[in-house]
């Protein structure tokens, strides 16, 4: 499958296969008016399978997000045709936002606005653990 | 300023310190009794509770100071929907100082984050309730003069007991201590603790269904009540509930120093029949909750 180069845009690549959409929405790709093309199941020949997304416009974007879903990806941002790569993301030390906690105990269950903070507790296994009630972060679903 | 809203808030020499000033509380009262004169404790208590509410309120009125507040969310604003954080900012501009009790875990951090005046958790759901680990604390350091080398037995619902959590926690960071988890198969100490546990160089544990097996090795019995307000399902608890009963008859296996204690309400885990031996010392140690929350108060308000 091909898709055009982007002159100006963003590649995220190296996306552990089956999380591509998932990304899509965390990061909100969904509400863009320009070309953005997710791509399943891609070859590769480090990981077998990937994901890819190209978006066809230099946004910002919210790398916090991309580290702590997946640390693995490698993201492009090209001007110009000239790229430049991050990788080696590395999982932020709190995340705001971006997922709900879904502890039917929790303050957060009944305060509906109060701030969804979730906290690195190990950076090894990546566990993320609600601030308020240390329920362990579940990131299966869309927040 | 400060609050305490876990007990992992306060290093081990903090603990030390509140301890000390809990013991010369109990040594001489007579020097604290106007400590807190003129201040006003506010105990916010949106689900009710009988010790720790009363022991704050004793606490605080042995320093010389004032109370306020309410015993069940009903008869508070909350029961208009106001927020915690609602709640707390009014409150912090009546009083020096909140205790406070919440059903949801995570409550009083909300209310540490909006308040402007030192904030305690008097127990957050299942999550937290570190007053009252203090007061363990401060009953174990006095019946074994350390709260190092220990061997502490667990008994009853060891998932859901909040303060087998905090009490395992806070005492994880003492050397070579030993913990004994005793419990059926269905309350067995969570994943989460049983995985930090493995991982500290301090302690090492075992977990069991019998309580017999290990009791001569115990220097302390830490009994809990298998609580119903903590489960979903009704018929589970029934099936549950007697899992554990401490009667003498297991007692005469124990050792001669070995020290009994319970956070209270008990039900029927302890017999009554217990509550004459010298070992059995839940009632000392409810007591010793009210000195180790003067002593808190104290510091919290930087009065000692």
């Amino acid at each position: 499958m091909i898709i055009a180069p982007i002159t100006n845009g963003i590649v995220i690549d190296h996306i552990e296969a089956g999380k591509g959409m998932q990304l899509y929405h965390f990061l909100g790709l969904g509400d863009l008016d320009c070309s953005v093309a997710v791509i399943k199941n891609a070859g590769s020949a480090k990981m077998g399978k990937k994901d890819i997304i190209k978006i066809d416009s230099v946004i910002d974007i919210d790398m916090d997000i991309i580290a702590y879903l997946d640390p693995g990806v490698t993201v492009n941002v090209i001007r110009d045709g000239k790229s430049v790569k991050h990788t080696n993301l590395t999982p932020p030390e709190t995340i705001t936002d971006v997922i709900r906690c879904r502890n039917p105990r929790c303050i957060t269950s009944v305060e509906q606005d109060l701030k969804q903070v979730f906290r690195l507790t190990d950076r090894e296994t990546r566990t993320y653990r609600c601030i308020y009630c240390e329920s362990k972060a579940e990131v299966d679903k869309r927040k | 300023m400060k609050h305490l809203i876990d007990i992992l808030d306060l290093t081990p020499a903090e603990i030390d310190e509140l301890i000390d000033l809990g013991e010369d509380i109990i040594e001489h009262p007579a020097k604290y009794a106007d400590k807190c004169r003129g201040k006003k404790l506010a105990t916010l208590f949106f689900e009710p509770s009988t010790r720790t509410r009363l022991s704050f309120e004793a606490a605080m009125m042995e320093l010389g100071g004032n109370v306020l507040g309410f015993s069940e969310a009903s008869s508070s604003s909350a029961s208009k929907g106001e927020s915690v954080s609602d709640t707390v900012r009014v409150v912090s501009g009546y009083a020096d100082i909140i205790a406070m009790r919440h059903p949801k875990e995570g409550a009083p951090l909300v209310a540490s984050m909006k308040s402007g005046v030192p904030i305690i958790n008097a127990g957050d759901g299942g999550h937290n309730h570190p007053t009252q680990t203090l007061t363990d604390l401060i009953t174990i350091r006095r019946k074994k003069n350390t709260l190092s080398g220990l061997t502490v037995g667990f008994c009853g619902d060891l998932k859901f007991g909040r303060t087998v959590h905090s009490l395992a926690n806070a005492l994880a960071r003492y050397e070579n201590t030993k913990f004994i988890f005793i419990s059926p198969e269905e309350l067995k100490i969570p994943s989460y603790l049983r995985s930090e546990l493995e991982g500290n160089p301090n302690v090492t544990f075992i977990e069991t269904e019998s309580l017999m097996d290990v009791m001569p090795e115990l220097d302390i019995l830490y009994m809990t009540r298998v609580q119903r307000e903590r489960f979903f399902n009704e018929a589970d608890y029934i099936r549950l509930k007697d899992s554990y009963i401490l009667t003498p008859e297991k007692m005469t296996s124990a050792k001669d120093d070995m020290c009994v204690l319970h956070p209270l309400p008990r039900v029927n885990e302890i017999a009554a029949s217990v509550d004459d031996d010298p070992r059995a010392c839940y009632f000392t140690q409810a007591l010793n909750g009210k000195y180790i929350r003067m002593a808190l108060i104290l510091k919290l308000l930087e009065l000692a």
